[in-house]
């Protein structure tokens, strides 16, 4: 007999009591988002620290007549993703570093095909097999540029159990909204800890679904331009049978070397997220309002940088946090009013700096731009933000 | 109307980017044609079917047909067919890839979807080269071959595609050629109609590149080759092994029951139900 | 309670560790309403290496989701007591297995027999984590003994409530035979 961590007991309807407070691992809270978001297809590969999402999927999805697989890598889980939401279903994967290396590939051509899904990336220490079992945020630019050629993605992040059914439902929202993968960026801390949380009843949040065609068939054009910049999205086997391609394609999704068809298509892929930035980026302050140095952090290391504001603010320090859930596209206009203002920003990060490139990027000079940064596999403590705060 | 140009009417997209990218002779526009043909014999409609295509020259069948058509990375298109199937069982997921893009790149996705025992038809054209990138080696070139990456005689041993089908456990195993037109129609038909992960692997040729380097004539040279060199599997098995030494064995391999996928899932389901509700 | 209470369990990986953390998070998150935050860290091993978990509980939100300066340290072998001991202030409590800590690095700590109780008394090795834990709710308070039983039993596998039970009533006698033999400590 081994003794074991169950999850809490299900009720009846394969859900959890809803409005009972229940203690989750952000991995167990993602799935419980993604459950509530309408996630019915899962495919993934076994990855520390990821694998919990994995394990609670394959328990939870059958009994909500979705479905689970376990492919042969991370290749071809997200591979199974694509072809499941092409077929219909919300989608979704989860995976670690190396496995999210491996993804790229797919990931490209769910940005080019325009093809909804949801790709968690559980951080941990890298390059190449790295620190499994430890923390890190080294994946930050690697989820922005990690597939090849020139494409838009949005990346959300999470900071806590609550951010993990949160931003999971967001993601999913997002994806389906503007035809794109979306990333989740958690890492191990987030991923492990468990926290107590109350999960909302499905008819408090949004749930979006993809914008399906209702034209006749032969007036369907599947990739067209519309105002909005997403088309609407034929399901296979609904009547509309079109071509979905990793190549460069023309509206109607056919293989195009056209320079008056490229341009247009690679316009609309960029502009279908950049002219939704107001509804795409999203950033929590705390105490940034009047703040005089700004703390810009994300993820675990956004929950060490709360407590130390705190701490900066008991010592008379007028210290505030900006936490960004969108990483990308990178939260410009939400960002530059506090540089403007502060006299100096913090970036502390679990790499050498990926975050604080950017703000330096956007900053142009404004204020001064300092980052912390660790790498040994532990998360930054308040006590050493604490401790660059008050030296700023 | 001709039934050839009744089925040409009816399964290929008029509108879109005629002439195809394959080589005058090539065996592709055989297998296009067989594919077409069997699938007009099973019955289904334009709608239930989902033709799902990887990388290189075989990679290009989907634009020109009918179907929900879908073009996906290099060696990866079982994995996404195998999406599309589990999200909706109903539609018939066919499979067409190359030797390069099923056994090289795609090698261990081919073994495991043959392992998983989904109902999928896979269709991997065999023309023992990388033709699109150009004539390099593959998989199934044979030892002692010359191709453009290997101009001194090729070191390495082929990979026959159907028998490494039938070890990795598919349902269905098939082999036909490009010549043998009529049988290639008949397996991929029993294929699509089979229950369980059916494979047909069809002899090619690429006159252009492979026969070129290894001075193997044209495309009519090539396929008489073909039609030489196979032996009906029925005739095969009272044959030894070195009367079939270089041979090419045609017909069904392998025909079995086995639990598809779904199915057994279809359990699985029942049995979450089940755990749901109960203390566990 | 304070504002933040920060607790740390550590041991050896299969003693169960992080279900202890896990159970006394329940405790005190679902069955008294409190926040808590329940972290862990581990090494590539199932059984044999160093577990650690941490419970913080809390009135308020929690931010920083680790322990700091942990005010309790639970040991269940004398490597996680020589790693942990110095991190707690001096008014901080150290609980061990005195069977598997045979080194107690400070007069202040309470040594128990954990192990032992749940090989001699309770028949199963295994449950020296409930044990201790029952002990631990009785010398901190930290959350009730109801709460405590509840959290346990929800948690265990079916089949195990009673000797569950049965094991954290060994702990919370030990440490409540403690009491009075020191009562100074209290």
């Amino acid at each position: 007999m081994v003794q074991r961590a169950h999850g809490p007991r299900l009720t009846a309807h394969g859900l959890r009591d809803k409005g009972q407070a229940v203690l989750l691992q952000g991995n167990e809270a993602m799935v419980e988002g993604a459950l509530a978001a309408g996630c019915r297809f899962f495919a993934g590969y076994p990855i520390t620290p990821a694998t919990e999402i994995s394990e609670m999927m394959s328990r939870r999805l059958p009994a909500l007549g979705g479905t689970f697989i376990q492919m042969e890598d991370e290749i071809a889980s997200l591979g199974a993703v694509i072809g499941a939401s092409l077929a219909g279903a919300k989608a979704m994967t989860a995976t670690s570093g190396p496995g999210f290396s491996l993804m790229q590939e797919n990931l490209g051509f769910a940005c080019m095909a325009e093809v909804p899904c949801v790709i968690v990336n559980v951080m941990r220490g890298g390059p190449s097999t790295g620190l499994p079992t430890h923390v890190s945020q080294g994946d930050v630019q690697q989820a922005r540029w990690g597939t090849h050629g020139d494409h838009p993605i949005i990346v959300l992040a999470v900071a806590t159990t609550r951010d993990c059914f949160e931003v999971t439902v967001q993601a999913f929202n997002l994806s389906e909204k503007y035809r794109t993968p979306v990333i989740i960026l958690s890492d191990e801390v987030v991923a492990h800890t468990r926290e107590k949380i109350v999960l909302p009843p499905p008819a408090t949040f949004e749930v979006v679904d993809r914008l399906r065609p209702n034209m006749p068939p032969e007036w369907y054009i599947p990739y067209e331009d519309t105002p909005r910049g997403v088309p609407p999205m034929a399901v296979f086997g609904d009547g509309y049978r079109y071509h979905v391609t990793g190549l460069v394609h023309d509206v109607h999704g056919f293989p195009t070397e056209r320079p008056d068809e490229i341009v247009p298509f690679l316009n609309r892929l960029h502009r279908k997220i950049s002219q939704h930035f107001g509804d795409i980026q999203l950033v929590q302050d705390y105490l940034a309002a009047d703040a005089e140095v700004l703390v810009i952090a994300y993820g675990s290391v956004a929950r060490s940088a709360k407590r130390a504001v705190n701490y900066a603010r008991d010592r008379g320090v007028k210290a505030g946090l900006s936490k960004l859930i969108t990483l990308w596209p990178f939260p410009r206009r939400l960002l530059e009013p506090h540089l403007r203002r502060v006299r100096a920003v913090l970036v502390p990060e679990l790499n050498f700096g990926q975050i604080s490139r950017e703000v330096k990027r956007i900053n142009q000079g404004q204020t001064r731009v300092e980052k912390l940064n660790r790498l040994d596999g532990n998360l930054i403590t308040p006590e050493e933000i604490l401790e660059r705060l008050v030296k700023l | 109307m001709a039934e050839v140009t009744k089925l040409i009417h009816k399964y290929l997209r008029h509108e879109k980017k005629f002439p195809h990218v394959w080589c005058p002779g090539c065996g592709n526009g055989i297998v296009l044609g067989a594919l077409i043909r069997a699938i007009d014999r099973t019955g289904f409609t334009k709608d239930e079917i989902v033709l799902v295509s990887g990388i290189g020259c075989s990679g290009r069948m989907p634009v020109y047909v009918d179907f929900n058509t879908l073009h996906t990375t290099h060696g990866r298109a079982l994995t996404f067919a195998t999406g599309v199937k589990l999200a909706n069982p109903r539609l018939q997921v066919i499979v067409i890839m190359g030797d390069g893009d099923a056994t090289a790149i795609g090698g261990n996705h081919f073994i495991h979807a043959a392992r998983r025992n989904l109902n999928l038809t896979a269709i991997i054209i065999n023309n023992n080269t990388y033709g699109m990138t150009g004539g390099q080696y593959s998989p199934t070139t044979p030892y002692g071959a010359l191709s453009t990456t290997s101009l001194y005689g090729h070191i390495e041993h082929p990979f026959s595609i159907a028998e490494l089908a039938v070890t990795a456990g598919a349902a269905w195993v098939g082999r036909g050629t490009v010549y043998h037109a009529t049988l290639l129609d008949q397996l991929i038909e029993q294929a699509i109609k089979k229950r369980g992960f059916a494979v047909v692997e069809a002899i090619s040729h690429c006159h252009t590149l492979y026969g070129r380097t290894n001075k193997l004539g044209g495309p009519a040279e090539m396929m008489r080759r073909q039609k030489e060199l196979a032996v009906r599997v029925e005739k095969a098995r009272t044959m030894s092994p070195e009367e079939l030494e270089g041979k090419i064995t045609i017909g069904v391999l392998v025909d079995r029951e086995l639990p598809i996928f779904t199915q057994e899932y279809q359990k699985v389901r029942e049995a979450a139900r089940g755990a749901v509700g109960s203390k566990r | 309670m304070a504002e933040r209470l920060e607790i740390r369990l550590a041991g050896s990986g299969g003693q169960g560790i992080i279900l202890a953390g896990v159970i006394l998070a329940e405790a005190a998150g679902i069955h008294e309403g409190k926040y808590v935050c329940q972290t862990q860290s581990y090494g590539p091993q199932a059984r044999g290496g160093s577990a650690k978990a941490e419970v913080v509980i809390s009135e308020e939100e929690i931010d920083y989701p680790q322990a700091s300066q942990p005010e309790v340290l639970l040991c269940l072998s004398q490597k996680a007591c020589d790693t942990y001991v110095f991190d707690l202030p001096p008014e901080g409590l150290v609980i061990v297995d005195s069977g598997l800590v045979p080194q107690l690095p400070t007069t202040k700590a309470v040594g128990l027999p954990f192990t032992k109780i749940a090989r001699e008394q309770i028949g199963r090795e295994m449950l020296a984590n409930i044990v201790a834990l029952g002990a631990l709710a009785v010398l901190t308070r930290v959350v009730s003994l109801k709460s405590l039983e509840a959290a346990v039993l929800a948690r265990v596998p079916q089949g195990t409530e009673a000797l569950n039970r049965k094991a954290l009533d060994a702990g919370v006698q030990a440490a409540r035979r403690y009491l009075k033999s020191k009562p100074e400590k209290t």
